[in-house]
């Protein structure tokens, strides 16, 4: 009617049992929003200042309505609490036998490393029915790994790993999000899980090499954006060359001195995005900021060209 | 302005009633509760800190043993008998008050800060011996033995403050190396590790030099008023003796004590 | 001085709004009634503040894309300056600083406070963290969420995230000595005869909430000084890469912020305990229940603080413990709804616009305190953790609950503080407007929660459209009901003091003195011979049938 639905898709295993828990909570929060409501609603109707009602003797305590009123909430609180919890522990439960994943969340994207060797981003690609083990990491602030239509969700910590065991049931395409605030780009650390047939997933995990690589992607854009147009050597513009930079210290202009710097991945994202904040010393800051220019997988695919670049001597 | 205006007779002993109190009992009884509130407040402060530092202690207690070793136990038993002098000094200006002898109140206040000056003094010269080894955290932390450390000098064990008097360090090693072995990992060295295991022996100083900043800054602000109070006495500014404010001042003193009587052995004595 | 020192001698004792008008006979008061007002005018500027940032993040989410801001940063500062502005500058000074330091000796019998300057110390902390506050909104705010996480906020947020924790850190100390005042106030300045257990339940509640103050904020003082010092020193007390454990600081933090919730609702049951009996003239029910649970939440309100972080990465088993005391948590507040309802029967009920307002609490309240049993719930809490169904949750105990409070509080004690009375129909519209405007603009937040919408999302999925507009229409709503009461309170300052002693004849010691108070609020000494509440319903009968005879005849 309203077009949406009131329930996410129940796409694994423990979905169903969440969404039980979920509409007895309801149910019981049904109930006690009826019956309160209507009492007040009676009371404040049938005492009304000028209804003709017997008043006399209002009563101001009452033991053993305090005592029904305490124990009763508890008793449903206790019910609710295990259900919940052995729920809990049943999300968390490591299989025997499920296949390890690799998760990396970063600022503001999601890496993933199949054990086969296959890795994706922002996409995370799982065959129907089989446990599956996502061990995860961060390289930053914290993530959170959130699959709404699986119902589960762990935050993803820098300098430690975190587990999420789930077991898909339904074949299709899935939200990702990132559920922990992360800076600027939080509402589009989001993603897809693709749900596949097993025998998909098998030809899908060996489709591995049939495309190009990142890096020969990354080569393309890096001439469609003008990138090459300056760091190749241009005879106009004095822009530093790119050979051999990857995790090479960089002399940086800090105000009058010059300090050194690793360009390390999130240097070269720095710089592509934010290309003021660190300039190489003897060259004039002229690139323009790539940011909300290029999107997160192509500035992965640019990098990981840049990277590739490291062992190249500068071609003269 | 914000004084009762009313003169009281000098040495009457008798304090000024505030408009908003029924009587003097009430009004003492008002103070001492505040200030004891204010304790509580104050005590979930450090207690807070106490408990973090407590945690990281309990997670990775080779580096903070390694630190704590940088702690001269000695002079940190020598500062907390000045303290507790000075405790007992206070306690004594508070007891002049009661009796009514002026003079005492001032004499006994003037030992009280001359002793927590003393104390002052000694931290600050730890203090500047921790730094002068490069040990307060930040960019120029440097892990004693390390290959940036310019104290140490290749061959023998350093010299200053490390290792002295602990028996159970083996061969003389540095804090470095010995942070490197704790890193191991199947005979090789973690480099998360390591470095995660200097983080520590950081932060070990990081909890030091906080808790301890945060003690002596505590203990400035007693000075202070202890300082102020006196010249009060003196000048015979307080209704009666000051009973209620020396009383309470008395009271905020004995806390800062009683925290460094639980921040000394935490971190100084603790293996 | 002078106008007030002559006053005392010639006529009749002028009232405290009147004795001395210039503007340092306000800056300089030591006068618990004054200062009420100052924090009122103060915490009502912020109430706007934050408001317009909540209209301005509505509009914003109207849409699936992000196309009413530039960028995603604008509205990551808007949403953190949103809930550092409601939470630390609104809804923690709201009720206890304002209508609390107006109302609690009054209550109580007392003269002022136990510390009148303390006191007046207190507003100017607040004033000088509120000026930060609105410096770093003029800076451009922080995006790193009312919550402070590390080690985004100490090591990878670009904003001034110290100056927003020194101004977090300097209204800490505001609260604090509100606090220590209240408790020793309440244990020393009571009038005699005025036994604990005659104390007005508003005494109680705020009671509970300055020990919260107290004991709770000194934690949030080392967090936030902890987050600045790693900002300022690179210490790496929660960097991983140095060692440190960001999730440290998210129990440091909600040792605090969960009790915080506490400073926050508590006061709201203080408002409402009042209210009822009053309008429904009886005795309040179970008087101790609702006195003692409010100091049971308080000091459950310490053992909780676990539940924000289910999916931290925290121990399962922890989460299980600290699960099952966020369900004990729920019972004495569930205590306090049966109670309020078991008031009204018997009763002789009227409904004027405070009434309206504490229903409407009621009701809100209970949708908050449900779906608070559901976050609780360790399964369902890790489907909805930081979803829209948590924002739903905690705007219903916070605007639903704590502000529906405050406004209730504000239309009952108006005529009392400002010795006028406001019109009785715009005030029942105004709360009906909220009362609807709030469902509208939240119920819908918790279908979108469970519908797997994360929060702290600057643009999302095209199929939550539907329920953001909904959302966003209700809050225009929502908007015009809070709007209103500002400007019918400040036309009716213009009127004159009509209001008498005590409009609604209630029977608190806040009612038997004019409208408004003397600077010296009693001019005996009070003696207190009986109980609170002592409301008759035939009585109030008898008079309503004899007002309407005489209306007819």
């Amino acid at each position: 009617m309203f077009g949406f639905p009131l329930l996410p898709e129940q796409a694994s295993a423990i979905a169903s049992k969440v969404d039980a828990l979920m509409l007895f909570e309801v149910g019981v929060s049904a109930f006690f929003l009826t019956m309160i409501p209507l009492a007040i609603l009676g009371f404040c109707i049938r005492y009304r200042r000028g209804n003709r009602v017997d008043r006399s003797n209002p009563p101001t305590h009452s033991q053993s309505m305090e005592i029904i009123w305490i124990v009763g909430p508890m008793a449903l609180s206790l019910v609710m609490y295990v259900w919940a919890t052995r729920l809990f522990f049943e999300q968390y439960e490591r299989v025997p036998g499920a296949s390890r994943i690799d998760v990396v969340g970063k600022q503001w994207m999601w890496y993933v490393q199949h054990p086969e060797g296959r890795s994706e981003t922002n996409e995370l690609h799982v065959p129907v029915g089989r446990p599956v083990r996502l061990n995860m990491t961060s390289q930053d602030v914290i993530h959170s790994f959130y699959l709404p239509e699986f119902r589960i969700k762990q935050d993803v910590l820098p300098g430690r790993y975190t587990e999420l065991p789930f077991t898909p049931n339904k074949v299709g395409e899935f939200n990702l999000f990132c559920a922990e605030y992360c800076g600027t780009n939080h509402s589009i650390m989001i993603g897809k899980i693709v749900v596949m047939e097993p025998e998909d997933y098998e030809a899908w995990l060996a489709e591995k090499g049939a495309g190009p690589s990142q890096a020969d992607e990354g080569e393309k854009l890096f001439v469609q954006h003008h990138c090459a147009g300056c760091h190749r050597g241009s005879q106009t513009v004095h822009a530093p060359r790119l050979e051999g930079v990857y995790n090479k210290p960089v002399p940086i202009q800090a105000g009058d001195e010059i300090r050194f710097e690793v360009a390390d991945e999130a240097y070269i994202r720095d710089s592509i995005l934010l290309p003021k904040e660190k300039v190489v010393a003897g060259y004039e800051p002229i690139m323009p900021s790539y940011k909300d220019q290029i999107s997160e997988q192509d500035l992965l695919k640019i990098i990981a060209y840049i990277k590739s670049l490291a062992n190249r001597e500068i071609s003269q | 302005m914000s004084m009762p205006s009313t003169i009281t007779p000098p040495d009457s002993g008798r304090q000024d009633l505030l408009h908003h109190f029924d009587d003097l009992e009430q009004q003492h009884l008002s103070s001492s509760l505040g200030m004891w509130f204010f304790l509580a407040s104050e005590v979930m402060f450090f207690s807070g800190l106490i408990a973090s530092y407590m945690l990281y202690r309990f997670w990775s207690p080779e580096a903070f043993h390694l630190a704590s070793a940088h702690m001269d136990k000695w002079v940190g038993l020598a500062n907390t008998g000045v303290l507790l002098t000075s405790s007992l000094t206070m306690a004594l200006a508070v007891r002049c008050t009661q009796v009514g002898d002026r003079k005492g109140i001032v004499r006994n206040l003037l030992l009280t800060a001359l002793f927590a000056v003393a104390f002052l003094g000694v931290k600050a010269y730890e203090y500047r011996v921790e730094i002068n080894h490069n040990l307060f955290p930040g960019p120029n932390f440097i892990v004693p033995g390390s290959p940036r450390d310019p104290h140490a000098s290749p061959g023998h064990a350093e010299a200053g403050a490390s290792d002295h008097g602990e028996g159970g360090h083996g061969g003389g090693a540095s804090d470095y190396e010995r942070l490197r072995q704790a890193s191991m990992v199947d005979g090789q060295v973690d480099e998360q590790e390591f470095s995660r295991n200097q983080g520590h022996f950081q932060l070990m100083f990081v909890f030091y030099f906080f808790i301890t900043g945060i003690h002596a800054f505590h203990m400035i602000i007693g000075v202070v008023l202890i300082l102020l109070f006196a010249v009060l006495a003196q000048m015979r500014w307080f209704s009666g003796y000051g009973q209620t404010q020396i009383e309470m001042l008395g009271l905020y003193w004995h806390f800062v004590d009683l925290v460094w009587v639980f921040v000394y052995p935490l971190l100084y004595l603790v293996e | 001085m002078n106008a007030s020192a002559s006053a005392r001698l010639d006529g009749p004792p002028e009232d405290y709004l009147t004795a001395g008008s210039t503007v340092k006979s306000w800056l300089l008061t030591s006068d618990h009634k004054r200062i009420g007002v100052l924090y009122l005018i103060s915490v009502t500027a912020f109430f706007i503040v934050g408001g317009i940032l909540a209209g301005l993040m509505r509009l914003e989410l109207m849409t699936p894309k992000g196309d009413l801001f530039a960028s995603a940063d604008t509205y990551n500062r808007m949403f953190t300056m949103h809930g550092v502005v409601m939470i630390f500058f609104f809804l923690v000074p709201a009720i206890p600083a304002a209508l609390g330091n107006f109302l609690l000796p009054l209550m109580i019998g007392a003269r002022d406070l136990a510390f009148p300057k303390i006191n007046l110390l207190s507003w100017y902390i607040y004033i000088i963290g509120a000026a930060m506050g609105l410096y770093l909104l003029a800076q451009g705010g922080v995006d790193t969420g009312w919550t402070f996480y590390t080690p985004f906020s100490s090591m990878y947020s670009n904003t001034r995230v110290v100056t927003a924790a020194l101004a977090v850190f300097i209204t800490g100390f505001s609260s604090i000595l509100t606090g220590l005042n209240f408790l020793v106030t309440v244990h020393t300045m009571r009038a005699p005869g005025m036994t604990w257990f005659r104390m007005p339940l508003f005494v109680w509640s705020n009671y509970a909430t300055a020990l919260v103050m107290v004991l709770g904020t000194p934690v949030l003082a080392i967090s936030v000084v902890l987050v600045g010092l790693e900002r300022f020193f690179g210490f790496g007390i929660f960097d991983p890469k140095l060692g440190g454990d960001p999730i440290l600081f998210q129990h440091l933090f909600w040792f605090y912020s969960h009790p915080a919730v506490y400073i926050m609702v508590l006061p709201g049951f203080a408002v409402i305990s009042e209210i009822i009996p009053c309008f429904a003239r009886r005795p309040i029910f179970g008087y101790s229940f609702i006195a003692f649970s409010s100091v049971a939440i308080a000091v459950f309100g310490f053992l909780v603080w676990g539940h924000h972080m289910f999916v931290s990465g925290q121990s399962m088993y922890a989460g299980a413990v600290f699960s099952i005391l966020s369900f004990l948590v729920a019972i004495p507040s569930a205590i306090k709804v049966f109670n309020w309802t078991a008031t009204l029967y018997k009763g002789s009920i009227r409904f004027d616009t405070p009434m309206l307002y504490a229903l409407g609490f009621i009701g809100l309240f209970l949708v908050g305190g449900l779906t608070g049993l559901m976050v609780a719930s360790l399964a369902l809490d890790v489907h909805v953790h930081d979803t829209y169904f948590i924002v739903a949750h905690f705007h219903y105990i916070m605007v639903g609950g704590t502000v529906t409070a405050y406004m209730g509080g504000l239309h009952f004690w108006w005529p009392k503080i400002s010795g006028r009375m406001y019109p009785e129909l715009w005030g029942k519209l105004s709360a009906l407007l909220v009362f609807v405007g709030f469902n509208l603009t939240f119920f819908p937040q918790f279908i979108l929660g469970y519908l797997g919408m994360p929060r702290r999302y600057f643009e999302y999925r095209p199929e939550y459209q539907v329920l953001n507009v909904m959302s966003t229409a209700g809050a225009t709503i929502l908007a015009v009901g809070m709007l209103m009461p500002m400007v019918y309170f400040l036309l009716s300052l213009r009127g004159p003091k009509n209001a008498g002693p005590n409009p609604w004849g209630a029977t608190g010691l806040e009612w038997q003195i004019e409208s408004p108070p003397t600077t010296h609020n009693f001019h005996a000494p009070v003696v207190v011979t009986c109980d609170p509440y002592l409301y008759s319903p035939e009585e109030a009968e008898r008079e309503y049938v004899h007002a309407q005879h005489d209306h007819a005849s």
